[in-house]
Protein backbone atom coordinates (compact mmCIF):
# COMPACT_ATOMS: atom_id res chain seq x y z
CA UNK A 1 0.00 0.00 0.00
CA UNK A 2 2.88 2.87 1.10
CA UNK A 3 4.59 1.54 -1.77
CA UNK A 4 1.83 2.39 -4.21
CA UNK A 5 1.56 5.55 -2.69
CA UNK A 6 4.95 6.11 -3.09
CA UNK A 7 5.38 4.83 -6.71
CA UNK A 8 2.71 6.77 -7.77
CA UNK A 9 3.84 9.94 -6.29
CA UNK A 10 7.51 9.25 -7.94
CA UNK A 11 6.37 8.27 -10.96
CA UNK A 12 4.06 11.29 -11.52
CA UNK A 13 5.14 14.61 -9.70
CA UNK A 14 9.26 13.57 -10.60
CA UNK A 15 10.35 11.47 -12.58
CA UNK A 16 7.15 11.66 -15.07
CA UNK A 17 6.65 15.34 -14.62
CA UNK A 18 3.30 16.77 -16.10
CA UNK A 19 5.57 19.80 -17.07
CA UNK A 20 9.51 18.88 -18.09
CA UNK A 21 8.95 15.14 -18.98
CA UNK A 22 5.09 15.34 -20.83
CA UNK A 23 5.17 18.81 -21.84
CA UNK A 24 1.47 19.13 -20.10
CA UNK A 25 0.07 22.42 -18.84
CA UNK A 26 2.37 24.76 -20.92
CA UNK A 27 0.44 27.70 -21.66
CA UNK A 28 -0.12 28.49 -17.02
CA UNK A 29 3.74 26.96 -16.61
CA UNK A 30 4.64 30.29 -19.14
CA UNK A 31 1.87 32.97 -18.74
CA UNK A 32 1.50 32.18 -14.62
CA UNK A 33 5.29 32.24 -13.93
CA UNK A 34 6.47 35.53 -13.64
CA UNK A 35 6.90 36.26 -10.03
CA UNK A 36 7.20 33.16 -7.38
CA UNK A 37 4.14 34.28 -5.36
CA UNK A 38 1.77 33.90 -8.35
CA UNK A 39 3.10 31.01 -9.44
CA UNK A 40 2.33 28.89 -5.81
CA UNK A 41 -1.22 30.52 -6.20
CA UNK A 42 -1.46 29.17 -9.71
CA UNK A 43 0.23 26.08 -8.47
CA UNK A 44 -2.23 25.72 -5.15
CA UNK A 45 -5.24 26.16 -7.47
CA UNK A 46 -4.48 23.97 -9.39
CA UNK A 47 -3.86 21.24 -7.17
CA UNK A 48 -7.15 21.93 -5.77
CA UNK A 49 -9.01 21.30 -8.83
CA UNK A 50 -6.67 18.26 -10.22
CA UNK A 51 -7.57 16.23 -6.82
CA UNK A 52 -11.33 17.01 -6.54
CA UNK A 53 -11.34 17.15 -11.40
CA UNK A 54 -9.27 13.18 -10.76
CA UNK A 55 -12.20 11.96 -7.88
CA UNK A 56 -15.08 13.48 -10.07
CA UNK A 57 -13.93 11.77 -13.77
CA UNK A 58 -13.23 8.40 -11.89
CA UNK A 59 -16.69 8.23 -10.39
CA UNK A 60 -18.29 8.76 -14.41
CA UNK A 61 -15.94 6.98 -15.59
CA UNK A 62 -16.16 3.84 -13.24
CA UNK A 63 -20.21 4.41 -13.17
CA UNK A 64 -21.17 4.68 -16.58
CA UNK A 65 -18.16 4.59 -18.88
CA UNK A 66 -16.18 1.61 -18.39
CA UNK A 67 -16.94 -1.50 -20.44
CA UNK A 68 -19.26 0.09 -22.48
CA UNK A 69 -18.97 3.63 -24.24
CA UNK A 70 -15.07 4.14 -23.07
CA UNK A 71 -14.73 6.43 -26.11
CA UNK A 72 -16.28 8.64 -25.09
CA UNK A 73 -14.07 9.22 -21.67
CA UNK A 74 -12.39 12.28 -23.08
CA UNK A 75 -15.61 13.92 -24.21
CA UNK A 76 -17.26 12.92 -21.12
CA UNK A 77 -13.87 14.39 -19.28
CA UNK A 78 -14.00 18.26 -20.87
CA UNK A 79 -17.85 18.10 -19.71
CA UNK A 80 -17.66 16.97 -16.04
CA UNK A 81 -13.86 19.43 -15.48
CA UNK A 82 -15.55 22.49 -17.00
CA UNK A 83 -18.73 22.03 -14.68
CA UNK A 84 -16.85 21.02 -11.78
CA UNK A 85 -14.46 24.08 -11.89
CA UNK A 86 -17.27 26.68 -12.39
CA UNK A 87 -19.24 24.87 -9.49
CA UNK A 88 -15.86 24.95 -6.95
CA UNK A 89 -15.86 28.74 -8.00
CA UNK A 90 -19.53 29.44 -7.01
CA UNK A 91 -19.12 27.53 -3.74
CA UNK A 92 -15.63 29.32 -3.11
CA UNK A 93 -17.20 32.72 -3.90
CA UNK A 94 -20.27 31.64 -1.29
CA UNK A 95 -18.21 30.23 1.69
CA UNK A 96 -14.46 30.89 1.23
CA UNK A 97 -14.13 34.27 0.12
CA UNK A 98 -10.69 34.54 1.13
CA UNK A 99 -9.82 31.55 -0.27
CA UNK A 100 -11.64 32.81 -3.54
CA UNK A 101 -9.84 36.12 -3.59
CA UNK A 102 -6.22 34.17 -3.57
CA UNK A 103 -7.43 31.18 -5.91
CA UNK A 104 -10.46 33.41 -7.66
CA UNK A 105 -8.44 34.45 -11.23
CA UNK A 106 -6.45 31.16 -11.49
CA UNK A 107 -9.24 29.25 -10.96
CA UNK A 108 -10.80 30.10 -15.19
CA UNK A 109 -7.87 29.66 -16.34
CA UNK A 110 -7.47 25.85 -15.32
CA UNK A 111 -10.39 24.92 -17.06
CA UNK A 112 -8.64 24.77 -20.00
CA UNK A 113 -5.49 23.32 -18.67
CA UNK A 114 -4.54 20.45 -20.80
CA UNK A 115 -2.42 18.42 -17.86
CA UNK A 116 -5.82 18.39 -15.45
CA UNK A 117 -7.62 15.98 -18.73
CA UNK A 118 -4.51 14.27 -18.89
CA UNK A 119 -4.34 13.35 -15.18
CA UNK A 120 -7.98 12.45 -15.38
CA UNK A 121 -7.19 10.11 -18.74
CA UNK A 122 -4.09 8.60 -17.72
CA UNK A 123 -5.39 7.75 -14.22
CA UNK A 124 -8.27 5.62 -16.02
CA UNK A 125 -6.28 3.75 -17.97
CA UNK A 126 -2.72 3.88 -15.56
CA UNK A 127 -1.69 0.21 -14.43
CA UNK A 128 -0.78 1.12 -10.93
CA UNK A 129 -3.73 2.95 -9.85
CA UNK A 130 -5.13 -0.95 -10.43
CA UNK A 131 -8.87 0.28 -10.39
CA UNK A 132 -9.17 2.45 -7.36
CA UNK A 133 -10.89 5.64 -6.71
CA UNK A 134 -8.38 6.44 -3.49
CA UNK A 135 -5.50 5.90 -6.12
CA UNK A 136 -6.85 8.05 -8.87
CA UNK A 137 -7.57 10.79 -6.64
CA UNK A 138 -3.79 10.94 -5.05
CA UNK A 139 -2.64 10.52 -9.06
CA UNK A 140 -4.31 13.83 -10.07
CA UNK A 141 -3.01 15.12 -6.38
CA UNK A 142 0.63 14.08 -7.61
CA UNK A 143 0.67 15.21 -10.44
CA UNK A 144 -0.68 19.00 -9.35
CA UNK A 145 2.20 18.30 -6.64
CA UNK A 146 4.38 17.97 -9.90
CA UNK A 147 3.49 20.95 -11.80
CA UNK A 148 3.56 22.96 -8.28
CA UNK A 149 7.33 21.88 -8.13
CA UNK A 150 7.93 22.69 -11.93
CA UNK A 151 6.12 26.33 -12.17
CA UNK A 152 7.72 27.30 -8.43
CA UNK A 153 11.19 26.10 -10.19
CA UNK A 154 10.72 28.33 -13.02
CA UNK A 155 9.15 31.53 -11.36
CA UNK A 156 12.79 31.59 -9.23
CA UNK A 157 14.87 31.29 -12.73
CA UNK A 158 12.17 33.68 -14.53
CA UNK A 159 13.44 36.39 -11.45
CA UNK A 160 17.28 35.88 -12.21
CA UNK A 161 16.48 36.33 -16.16
CA UNK A 162 14.39 39.57 -15.81
CA UNK A 163 17.47 40.88 -13.84
CA UNK A 164 20.02 40.14 -16.76
CA UNK A 165 21.04 42.29 -19.98
CA UNK A 166 19.40 39.52 -22.12
CA UNK A 167 20.28 40.38 -25.89
CA UNK A 168 17.31 42.06 -27.48
CA UNK A 169 16.15 39.28 -30.20
CA UNK A 170 16.26 36.87 -27.06
CA UNK A 171 13.83 39.18 -24.58
CA UNK A 172 10.91 37.92 -23.35
CA UNK A 173 9.15 34.73 -24.94
CA UNK A 174 12.23 33.61 -26.73
CA UNK A 175 14.55 32.98 -23.39
CA UNK A 176 12.05 32.24 -21.51
CA UNK A 177 11.51 29.14 -23.39
CA UNK A 178 14.67 28.75 -24.13
CA UNK A 179 15.21 28.47 -19.90
CA UNK A 180 12.13 26.21 -19.57
CA UNK A 181 13.95 23.75 -22.17
CA UNK A 182 17.21 24.05 -20.00
CA UNK A 183 15.72 23.42 -16.97
CA UNK A 184 13.69 20.89 -18.22
CA UNK A 185 16.75 18.70 -19.21
CA UNK A 186 17.99 19.33 -16.09
CA UNK A 187 15.05 17.92 -13.93
CA UNK A 188 15.50 15.04 -16.32
CA UNK A 189 18.97 14.37 -15.70
CA UNK A 190 18.88 14.44 -11.93
CA UNK A 191 16.18 11.97 -12.38
CA UNK A 192 16.64 10.02 -15.05
CA UNK A 193 18.57 7.68 -13.00
CA UNK A 194 15.46 6.36 -11.22
CA UNK A 195 13.25 3.45 -12.53
CA UNK A 196 10.70 1.95 -11.62
CA UNK B 1 -31.61 -1.15 -34.99
CA UNK B 2 -28.61 -2.05 -33.71
CA UNK B 3 -26.64 0.48 -35.66
CA UNK B 4 -28.87 3.22 -34.57
CA UNK B 5 -29.07 2.35 -30.83
CA UNK B 6 -25.42 2.18 -31.05
CA UNK B 7 -25.20 6.03 -31.84
CA UNK B 8 -28.73 7.22 -30.02
CA UNK B 9 -27.07 5.79 -26.24
CA UNK B 10 -24.00 7.50 -25.95
CA UNK B 11 -25.76 11.03 -27.89
CA UNK B 12 -28.44 10.05 -25.05
CA UNK B 13 -25.79 9.52 -22.30
CA UNK B 14 -23.61 12.65 -23.20
CA UNK B 15 -26.78 14.67 -23.50
CA UNK B 16 -28.21 13.69 -20.39
CA UNK B 17 -25.06 14.23 -18.69
CA UNK B 18 -24.79 17.86 -20.30
CA UNK B 19 -28.48 18.91 -19.14
CA UNK B 20 -27.90 17.07 -15.86
CA UNK B 21 -25.10 19.21 -14.99
CA UNK B 22 -26.93 22.48 -16.91
CA UNK B 23 -29.35 22.15 -13.95
CA UNK B 24 -26.87 21.35 -11.25
CA UNK B 25 -24.91 24.37 -12.26
CA UNK B 26 -28.35 26.31 -12.43
CA UNK B 27 -29.39 25.10 -9.03
CA UNK B 28 -25.75 26.01 -7.42
CA UNK B 29 -25.76 29.39 -8.85
CA UNK B 30 -29.20 30.21 -7.05
CA UNK B 31 -27.93 28.60 -3.84
CA UNK B 32 -24.29 29.93 -3.73
CA UNK B 33 -25.84 33.34 -4.67
CA UNK B 34 -23.44 36.23 -3.51
CA UNK B 35 -25.43 39.40 -3.85
CA UNK B 36 -22.90 42.32 -4.92
CA UNK B 37 -23.11 46.04 -4.93
CA UNK B 38 -23.62 46.85 -8.62
CA UNK B 39 -22.26 50.04 -8.21
CA UNK B 40 -18.53 48.14 -7.48
CA UNK B 41 -18.65 47.12 -11.65
CA UNK B 42 -19.55 51.35 -12.03
CA UNK B 43 -16.62 52.75 -9.83
CA UNK B 44 -13.95 50.32 -11.35
CA UNK B 45 -14.56 51.44 -14.78
CA UNK B 46 -13.82 55.12 -13.72
CA UNK B 47 -11.27 53.83 -11.34
CA UNK B 48 -7.59 53.64 -13.69
CA UNK B 49 -7.14 50.08 -13.14
CA UNK B 50 -3.09 50.00 -13.34
CA UNK B 51 -3.07 48.22 -9.84
CA UNK B 52 -0.50 50.39 -8.95
CA UNK B 53 -1.64 50.06 -5.15
CA UNK B 54 -0.80 53.93 -4.37
CA UNK B 55 -3.98 54.01 -2.22
CA UNK B 56 -3.22 51.30 -0.01
CA UNK B 57 -5.49 49.05 -1.53
CA UNK B 58 -4.17 45.63 -3.17
CA UNK B 59 -5.79 47.07 -6.33
CA UNK B 60 -8.15 48.96 -8.10
CA UNK B 61 -11.34 46.29 -7.38
CA UNK B 62 -10.08 46.75 -3.65
CA UNK B 63 -10.58 50.37 -3.44
CA UNK B 64 -13.63 49.89 -5.40
CA UNK B 65 -15.33 47.68 -2.59
CA UNK B 66 -13.04 49.99 0.52
CA UNK B 67 -15.04 52.86 -1.82
CA UNK B 68 -18.41 51.83 -0.88
CA UNK B 69 -18.09 51.96 2.75
CA UNK B 70 -16.05 55.14 2.95
CA UNK B 71 -15.92 57.82 0.36
CA UNK B 72 -13.36 59.67 1.79
CA UNK B 73 -11.02 57.20 0.67
CA UNK B 74 -11.55 58.61 -3.09
CA UNK B 75 -8.86 61.22 -2.78
CA UNK B 76 -6.32 58.27 -1.81
CA UNK B 77 -6.27 57.60 -6.02
CA UNK B 78 -3.57 60.29 -7.06
CA UNK B 79 -3.87 58.31 -10.34
CA UNK B 80 -7.66 59.96 -10.81
CA UNK B 81 -8.59 63.19 -13.42
CA UNK B 82 -11.24 65.60 -12.35
CA UNK B 83 -13.40 64.11 -14.63
CA UNK B 84 -12.95 60.46 -13.37
CA UNK B 85 -12.96 61.63 -9.41
CA UNK B 86 -16.18 63.66 -10.02
CA UNK B 87 -18.18 60.12 -11.77
CA UNK B 88 -17.07 58.88 -9.03
CA UNK B 89 -18.43 60.63 -6.51
CA UNK B 90 -21.56 61.06 -8.39
CA UNK B 91 -22.18 57.36 -8.12
CA UNK B 92 -21.47 57.39 -4.47
CA UNK B 93 -23.60 60.03 -3.85
CA UNK B 94 -21.11 62.48 -2.45
CA UNK B 95 -19.50 66.01 -2.99
CA UNK B 96 -15.68 65.82 -4.56
CA UNK B 97 -12.99 66.27 -2.47
CA UNK B 98 -9.92 68.20 -4.08
CA UNK B 99 -6.69 66.59 -3.60
CA UNK B 100 -3.42 67.97 -4.70
CA UNK B 101 -2.28 66.22 -7.55
CA UNK B 102 1.17 65.13 -7.44
CA UNK B 103 3.79 64.09 -10.35
CA UNK B 104 7.23 62.37 -9.60
CA UNK B 105 10.28 64.28 -9.96
CA UNK B 106 14.51 62.49 -10.23
CA UNK B 107 16.35 64.95 -8.14
CA UNK B 108 19.09 63.74 -10.57
CA UNK B 109 20.11 66.17 -13.61
CA UNK B 110 22.78 63.90 -14.93
CA UNK B 111 25.57 66.09 -15.52
CA UNK B 112 23.40 67.90 -17.60
CA UNK B 113 22.94 65.29 -19.94
CA UNK B 114 26.63 64.45 -19.91
CA UNK B 115 26.42 61.54 -17.51
CA UNK B 116 27.61 58.41 -19.99
CA UNK B 117 30.66 60.46 -20.40
CA UNK B 118 31.58 61.27 -17.01
CA UNK B 119 34.27 59.00 -14.90
CA UNK B 120 33.41 55.89 -13.82
CA UNK B 121 34.56 54.42 -10.53
CA UNK B 122 34.97 51.15 -12.17
CA UNK B 123 32.93 48.95 -14.70
CA UNK B 124 29.78 47.46 -13.63
CA UNK B 125 29.06 44.40 -15.20
CA UNK B 126 26.76 42.77 -12.69
CA UNK B 127 22.58 42.40 -12.82
CA UNK B 128 20.79 45.02 -14.62
CA UNK B 129 19.12 46.75 -11.08
CA UNK B 130 19.82 49.81 -9.15
CA UNK B 131 19.82 47.94 -6.13
CA UNK B 132 22.35 45.39 -6.98
CA UNK B 133 24.49 48.32 -8.78
CA UNK B 134 24.68 50.19 -5.76
CA UNK B 135 25.34 48.15 -3.29
CA UNK B 136 29.03 47.80 -5.02
CA UNK B 137 30.42 51.06 -3.00
CA UNK B 138 27.66 52.58 -4.05
CA UNK B 139 27.79 52.17 -7.76
CA UNK B 140 30.02 52.39 -10.36
CA UNK B 141 29.36 56.66 -11.10
CA UNK B 142 31.76 59.01 -9.44
CA UNK B 143 29.03 60.76 -7.90
CA UNK B 144 27.73 59.09 -4.86
CA UNK B 145 23.95 60.38 -4.70
CA UNK B 146 23.25 59.78 -8.69
CA UNK B 147 21.83 57.99 -10.82
CA UNK B 148 22.77 54.61 -11.31
CA UNK B 149 20.56 55.03 -14.80
CA UNK B 150 20.04 51.25 -14.68
CA UNK B 151 16.42 51.93 -14.67
CA UNK B 152 15.32 50.09 -11.72
CA UNK B 153 12.07 52.79 -11.24
CA UNK B 154 11.12 52.33 -15.27
CA UNK B 155 9.81 48.98 -14.32
CA UNK B 156 7.56 49.68 -11.27
CA UNK B 157 6.19 52.33 -12.52
CA UNK B 158 2.64 51.07 -13.53
CA UNK B 159 1.86 54.14 -16.23
CA UNK B 160 5.06 53.92 -18.45
CA UNK B 161 5.64 57.32 -17.54
CA UNK B 162 9.72 57.04 -16.78
CA UNK B 163 12.23 56.23 -19.62
CA UNK B 164 16.28 56.65 -19.45
CA UNK B 165 17.84 60.00 -21.10
CA UNK B 166 21.23 60.12 -21.19
CA UNK B 167 21.88 57.55 -18.57
CA UNK B 168 19.28 59.48 -16.29
CA UNK B 169 15.48 58.45 -15.44
CA UNK B 170 13.57 60.55 -16.52
CA UNK B 171 9.50 61.67 -15.98
CA UNK B 172 7.05 62.27 -18.39
CA UNK B 173 5.43 64.84 -16.71
CA UNK B 174 2.00 63.65 -19.11
CA UNK B 175 2.11 59.97 -18.19
CA UNK B 176 2.89 60.28 -14.43
CA UNK B 177 -0.33 60.69 -11.81
CA UNK B 178 2.01 60.64 -9.10
CA UNK B 179 1.09 57.59 -7.14
CA UNK B 180 4.67 57.26 -6.11
CA UNK B 181 5.39 53.39 -6.83
CA UNK B 182 8.85 54.35 -8.22
CA UNK B 183 9.94 56.16 -4.98
CA UNK B 184 10.67 52.56 -2.90
CA UNK B 185 12.26 51.39 -6.50
CA UNK B 186 15.35 54.28 -6.38
CA UNK B 187 18.11 52.93 -3.91
CA UNK B 188 18.85 56.43 -3.94
CA UNK B 189 15.80 57.65 -2.62
CA UNK B 190 16.20 60.24 -5.62
CA UNK B 191 12.73 60.11 -6.48
CA UNK B 192 10.28 62.79 -4.42
CA UNK B 193 6.64 63.85 -5.20
CA UNK B 194 6.16 67.21 -5.87
CA UNK B 195 2.52 69.37 -6.31
CA UNK B 196 2.01 69.54 -9.95
CA UNK B 197 2.06 72.86 -9.89
CA UNK B 198 5.55 73.35 -9.29
CA UNK B 199 7.24 74.87 -11.61
CA UNK B 200 11.62 74.19 -10.50
CA UNK B 201 13.49 71.80 -8.72
CA UNK B 202 16.73 71.12 -8.06
CA UNK B 203 17.82 68.19 -10.08
CA UNK B 204 20.78 67.40 -7.51
CA UNK B 205 20.46 65.18 -4.33
CA UNK B 206 24.52 65.37 -3.35
CA UNK B 207 25.06 66.40 0.09
CA UNK B 208 29.41 66.27 -1.03
CA UNK B 209 31.18 69.73 -0.87
CA UNK B 210 31.27 71.28 -3.37
CA UNK B 211 34.63 70.62 -4.14
CA UNK B 212 33.65 66.46 -4.39
CA UNK B 213 30.21 67.49 -6.48
CA UNK B 214 32.12 69.63 -8.99
CA UNK B 215 34.83 66.79 -9.29
CA UNK B 216 32.40 64.34 -10.19
CA UNK B 217 29.46 66.30 -12.27
CA UNK B 218 28.62 69.55 -14.09
CA UNK B 219 25.80 69.82 -13.02
CA UNK B 220 25.65 69.36 -9.29
CA UNK B 221 24.42 71.92 -6.52
CA UNK B 222 27.42 72.77 -4.82
CA UNK B 223 25.51 74.97 -1.98
CA UNK B 224 26.79 78.01 -3.05
CA UNK B 225 24.10 80.48 -2.02
CA UNK B 226 23.26 82.40 -5.16
CA UNK B 227 19.52 80.82 -5.45
CA UNK B 228 19.19 81.55 -1.61
CA UNK B 229 20.02 85.31 -2.26
CA UNK B 230 18.43 86.03 -5.05
CA UNK B 231 14.89 84.45 -4.52
CA UNK B 232 12.41 87.41 -4.22
CA UNK B 233 10.57 85.31 -1.98
CA UNK B 234 12.50 83.31 0.35
CA UNK B 235 11.59 80.31 -1.49
CA UNK B 236 15.00 78.29 -1.25
CA UNK B 237 17.24 77.63 1.44
CA UNK B 238 20.61 75.93 0.91
CA UNK B 239 20.45 72.49 3.75
CA UNK B 240 23.54 70.83 4.41
CA UNK B 241 24.99 71.84 1.09
CA UNK B 242 22.03 71.27 -1.28
CA UNK B 243 19.34 74.04 -2.27
CA UNK B 244 15.64 73.55 -1.21
CA UNK B 245 13.15 74.73 -3.05
CA UNK B 246 9.79 75.31 -0.63
CA UNK B 247 7.25 74.66 -3.23
CA UNK B 248 4.66 76.38 -0.94
CA UNK B 249 6.08 79.96 -1.07
CA UNK B 250 7.55 79.63 -5.19
CA UNK B 251 6.10 81.56 -7.34
CA UNK B 252 7.68 80.75 -10.60
CA UNK B 253 9.85 83.53 -11.60
CA UNK B 254 12.58 81.69 -12.62
CA UNK B 255 14.98 83.94 -11.33
CA UNK B 256 16.72 80.68 -9.82
CA UNK B 257 17.32 79.02 -13.01
CA UNK B 258 18.83 82.00 -14.36
CA UNK B 259 21.33 82.53 -11.44
CA UNK B 260 22.51 79.25 -10.97
CA UNK B 261 26.24 78.69 -11.98
CA UNK B 262 25.94 75.15 -12.15
CA UNK B 263 22.48 74.88 -13.82
CA UNK B 264 21.25 72.50 -10.73
CA UNK B 265 17.53 74.36 -11.07
CA UNK B 266 15.52 72.80 -13.86
CA UNK B 267 12.13 73.27 -14.82
CA UNK B 268 9.97 70.69 -13.70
Amino acid sequence: MIFDILTIFLSVALVGNYVFSQTLGICPFLGVSSSPSTALGMGLAVTFVMTLSNAATYLIFDLLLRDRFEYLQTVVFILVIASLVQLIEMMLKKLLPTLYRSLGIYLPLITTNCAVLAAANNAVSDESINGSFLFSTFYGFSAAIGFTIAIVIFSGVRARIDEEDVPKPFRGTPITLICAGIVAMIFNGLLSGIRF
Amino acid sequence: MESFLSILIPVLAVGGLSILFGLLLAVASKIFHVHTDERIHEIRTHLPGANCGGCGYPGCDALADALLTNDELLCRCSALNEDQRNKIAEILGSTPSHTESKLAFVRCGGCNGNAKNQKKKYLYSGLADCTSASLLGGGAGACYYGCTGLGSCLKKCPFGALSLKNGVAVVDRNKCTGCGSCIAACPKGLIVLLPKTSAYAVACASLDRGVVTKSACDAGCIGCRICEKCCPEGAIRVENGLAVIDQGKCTGCGLCQNKCPRSSIVPV
